[in-house]
């Protein structure tokens, strides 16, 4: 069935969207959940186990209190209350990638409750509210070979690899979000953006949507202007920042076209299809499992020192919006110019390039000039592109210091981006540093002036602005490595101009 | 019979100490009553021949050597098979786990090796822990040495019944509502709960995991105390696990030994002396505190209104945590594979494994739990269970204020034959009646035998404050050393 789709400005003017997200978060903790097993990405299948995390049976799970530790401070950065007391719940169904055909989670006792998280907008702030944020394990990964749709149905063989099995998760999620009618799918994206810049800036984990350390399931609903909420859709397999955005509108135009046509929303779990841009049907929740949850018998209680909370909310780093404000102000930097350093990412860079030695407006010019052009040929984070804010430090020193000029230098970071060596190793190898032997220039100099007679009469009888021919006609032979500015006196001194 | 095999523990660690003989000689006496009684008693699934021989010839060498032995050095013991043991079977008694050798040792098995016992194998059980006279084993009954037409107790039968056949001196059981106390009542042996957390479950297959707790098996009660000494205290893998020392079990027995109670106050559980046992056992279990009287014990009458609900409660919990706890039985990962032909789907494959390898039991008992753990019957049954099993613990906490230690009879009735109670599980249920209330409370309790019924034992149950094992030690040793041990009739 194909139905055209109402435009987006047609169903924002007449239905308005509900949105909520939960967000998984994979802890950059050494060990697992619940046994010694290391977290490291990669390795090969099931390598990285052991009898609890495998779910043996008569092994049992210890709580790794890093893990709760880590959890805490992300509550606490997101203005949540910390409970004093709370349990773990098991949440039973069957799936083979989860070893024990239950999973531990939290259920109606969370580690923190009711907090906020601000983010702005098109210059405006909105405050998002948090339900609440909870620990739980990952599952094993599974792969069903044979079957038509890659799913558990009709596969011949399912593989299971069980490395992932235990690795700590942690669980953020909104309370509903209303009221944000067209900007919805950006209000969702900003969430997403600060809540990973937040827990970036806390160091619990490395927050990579592209390796799902960040994952993020959005909810949707429409209703009618002055009517109750409607029946919500929840979206999985959003696995980047533009998708989270792409799938709020995908889905809020896809909902229009149904409530338009007299039909319901059913509530359901669909999946974001990322060359497509729009949602598929997954399982429906109408039949969904009972999860059968109870308070987990094998773990006691935790109960954390309300000292200790007090001590780790002291230790908070400062949070990314704050900080971006007075970066914003060191820098001198407008609104709009500092909103181009966000979108690309550049924040940290420039302020590890300023720290390294650069000037503010020099480590900006790099990071959103060159090296953004260089991230966006080659498809990659700005942060992976290459170069080390250091080695940017490093590069603007030699310009700075007039061994470089601005061409040679951008010759000298692609050297570096190729993984050459330090900017100066690069200069000294590829043999690029500014010609500044005057003999040499002399040389050069005269030998542009011998060569053009007629220009350098033009100069001789005033017309100054003739020489930058001569300054061409030098750089030419010295292979650009002159100093432009110096070439010119020098030729307009031999010319007595 | 051998000598060796009639001696306790703690002789023969002290002969084994002293070189009169060597750990060889005294397991092989073992192995050889083992080949000889087996058949007829079944109390074993699996014997580690060569695994014993060796663990043996390890304590003779240390000795050799002049190192070191532990008090228990050189005794064998017998395992029930709920614990995991690296690389030896380990069946829980069901055919899920059929040919299933762990890649890991439990903690108490772990300990067990660390203090120079000798593990002779693996002993049967009612499958994953449920029952009460080892029936539902998948691999048949235990049949009870007093009397082979009789059940041993369960789901522990298989280590009651190897202490009363002279199988092994010593043996570990679980005990999630009754499984060591009501084996070691039936076969005139000695059973102790410990404290829940004061043993480590890490490695027990768990039936219900707030209810299950390892604990020594002994013909003496010294003896089980050695044992529990040996395999109890903290274990960080257990998160339940508490983080102090074991209360000084032996040094309890050895004092209850000198058959002095002066200054004990016990109280006897007025809800279970009543109609609840067979007149036999009511009056067994009152001469029993008769002699406790003599030996200087103050004896009063306690009521615990609560737990006449705890049979109730216990067949919400424990089936509720089995429920989940049983889940992961489904063919993926170890254990029984049933219908991976190639034509079914995983979830069929799971799906006819777990019919194919759960008992009836097992199964009523994942349909109950299921049941009362489902969304809008939770707070009817489960959350309900949960506040009488709380009522039980003030019933409990307020007796320790009045007394220092409870008693009652183990179990409501002697041995009972093979099939009498199979088809009514109610009334295999009710050989639990007065076992269950410690463990929804947690704390320790010991059954002692105190006496014959028509020539079949009956057991005396002493129940003591969370982590105050040793007072119940103390009190069983007494009241042994007043009555004295039960021998059966030769096999
Ligand atoms: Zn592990």
């Amino acid at each position: 069935m194909t139905t055209t789709l109402p435009s987006y400005d047609d169903v924002v003017a007449r239905y308005e969207p509900v949105i909520g997200l939960e967000t998984h978060v994979e802890l950059g903790t050494r060990t697992k959940m619940f046994c010694g097993c290391p977290t490291d990405f990669g390795g090969e299948p099931n390598t990285r186990v052991c009898p609890v995390c495998l779910g043996l049976p008569g092994s049992l799970p210890v709580v790794n209190k890093a893990a709760v530790e880590a959890t805490i401070r992300i509550g606490l950065a997101l203005n949540c209350s910390i409970a004093d007391w709370c349990r773990f719940a098991r949440k039973n169904y069957f799936y083979p990638d989860m070893p024990k055909n239950f999973q531990i989670s939290q259920y109606d006792e969370p580690l923190c409750v009711d907090g906020y998280l601000d983010v702005e907008v098109n210059g405006e702030t909105v405050r998002i509210g948090i339900e609440r944020v909870h620990m739980e394990e990952d599952t094993g990964k599974t792969l069903h070979v044979g079957g038509a749709t890659g799913r558990i149905h009709g596969a011949t063989e399912s593989l299971v690899d069980y490395n992932r099995a235990g690795i700590p998760l942690v669980e953020i999620v909104t309370k509903p979000i209303p009221g944000t009618g067209e900007l919805a799918p950006e209000v969702a994206r900003a969430y997403v953006t600060e809540l990973r810049d937040v827990i970036r800036s806390l160091g619990v984990s490395d927050v990579r949507m592209e390796e799902g350390s960040l994952r993020c399931d959005v909810n949707t609903s429409l209703n009618l202007p002055g009517q109750e909420w409607g029946t919500r859709t929840e979206t999985k397999n959003v696995n980047s920042l533009r998708s989270v955005e792409r799938a709020v509108r995908s889905e809020m135009l896809r909902q229009a076209s149904v409530l338009d046509a007299g039909g319901r929303i059913t509530q359901e779990t669909r999946h974001f299809q990322e060359d497509t841009g729009d949602t598929r049907p997954g399982r429906s929740k109408e039949t969904a499992t009972d999860y059968r949850y109870f308070p987990e018998p094998d773990l006691v209680p935790i109960a954390p020192d309300p000292a200790w909370v007090a001590e780790l909310k002291a230790a908070l780093p400062e949070l990314p919006r704050v900080h971006r404000r007075r970066l914003q102000e060191q820098w001198g930097l407008s609104d709009l110019d500092m909103q181009s350093v966000l979108n690309a990412g550049a924040v940290e860079l420039i302020e590890q390039t300023v720290a390294a030695g650069a000037t503010p407006a020099a480590a900006r010019k790099w990071w959103l000039g060159e090296l953004s052009r260089r991230a966006n040929e080659t498809g990659v984070e700005l942060v992976d592109v290459g170069a080390t804010p250091e080695q940017v430090a490093e590069l603007q020193g030699l310009v700075d210091a007039g061994k470089l000029n601005d061409k040679l230098a951008r010759t000298v970071l692609e050297g570096v981006v190729a993984g050459e060596g330090s900017p100066t190793e690069v200069m000294t190898s590829r043999n690029l540093e500014v010609v500044s032997d005057t003999g040499a220039l002399t040389a050069a100099v005269d030998e542009a002036i011998a060569a053009n007679p007629d220009i350098a009469d033009k100069i001789r009888s005033g017309k100054v602005a003739a020489a930058g021919a001569l300054v061409g006609a030098v750089m030419k032979t010295t292979r650009g490595q002159a100093d432009a500015k110096t070439v010119r006196e020098l030729i307009l001194a031999r010319l007595g101009a | 019979m051998s000598d060796l095999t009639t001696k306790t523990a703690a002789e023969i660690a002290a002969l084994v100490a002293g070189g009169e003989t060597s750990a060889v000689e005294v397991t092989q006496a073992h192995l050889d009553r083992i080949a000889a009684v087996d058949d007829q008693v079944h109390a074993f699934l699996h014997v580690d021949t060569e695994g014993a021989l060796a663990a043996a010839r390890a304590v003779d060498e240390r000795r050799a050597a002049g190192e070191p032995l532990g008090p228990l050095a050189g005794v064998p013991v017998a395992v029930k098979d709920v614990l995991a043991t690296k690389g030896v079977p380990t069946t829980v008694g069901s055919k899920i786990l059929e040919g299933w050798r762990p890649p890991y040792d439990a903690t108490i098995v772990e300990r067990l090796r660390a203090a120079g016992t000798v593990m002779l194998g693996k002993t049967n059980m009612d499958e994953f822990a449920m029952g009460s006279s080892t029936e539902y084993s998948a691999y048949g009954p235990t049949r009870n040495p007093w009397d082979l037409n009789r059940i041993p107790g369960g789901s522990g039968g298989g280590s009651s019944a190897a202490l009363a056949a002279y199988e092994a001196p010593l043996a570990i059981g679980s005990d999630t509502g009754g499984s060591i106390r009501q084996p070691g009542a039936v076969t005139g042996t000695v059973g102790a709960k410990p404290t829940y957390g004061g043993t480590s479950r890490y490695g027990l297959v768990a039936f219900s995991s707030s209810l299950d707790t390892p604990g020594p098996c002994a013909r003496t009660v010294l003896d089980a105390a050695l044992l529990h000494e040996a395999i109890g205290g903290h274990d960080p893998r257990d998160s339940t696990s508490i983080p102090q020392p074991v209360p000084d079990v032996v040094a309890a027995a050895k004092l209850g030994a000198t058959g002095d109670l002066t200054g004990v106050k016990l109280g006897i559980v007025t809800e279970f002396a009543g109609e609840g046992a067979e007149p036999g056992v009511l009056a067994v279990f009152r001469e029993a505190v008769d002699a406790l009287t003599k030996l200087g014990a103050e004896i009063v009458e306690v009521s615990c209104p609560h737990f006449t609900y705890a049979l109730p409660a216990y067949y919400l919990i424990a089936p509720s945590e089995c429920s989940s706890n049983l889940a992961r039985f489904d063919g993926v990962r170890f254990g029984l594979r049933v219908g991976d032909d190639g034509s079914r789907s995983l979830e069929e494959v799971m799906s006819l494994t777990r019919e194919a390898g759960f008992g009836p039991e097992v199964k009523r008992r994942i349909m109950l739990g299921t049941y009362a753990l489902s969304s809008g019957y939770y707070d009817a049954y489960y959350g309900q269970a949960q506040k009488v099993r709380t009522l039980i613990t003030r019933d409990f906490t307020a007796a320790f204020e009045q007394v220092d230690a409870l008693i009652s009879p183990t179990t409501p009735f002697v041995a009972f034959p093979i099939g009498a109670r199979t088809s009514d599980p109610y009334q295999m249920y009710l050989a639990d009646l007065f076992t269950i209330p410690t463990n929804l409370y947690g704390g320790p309790g010991i059954s002692v035998p105190c006496g014959l019924s028509d020539g079949l034992p009956v057991g005396l149950q002493v129940m003591a404050p969370t982590m105050a094992d040793d007072r119940m030690y103390r009190v069983a040793a007494a009241l042994e050393s007043a009555v004295g041990t039960f021998t059966p009739p030769a096999l």
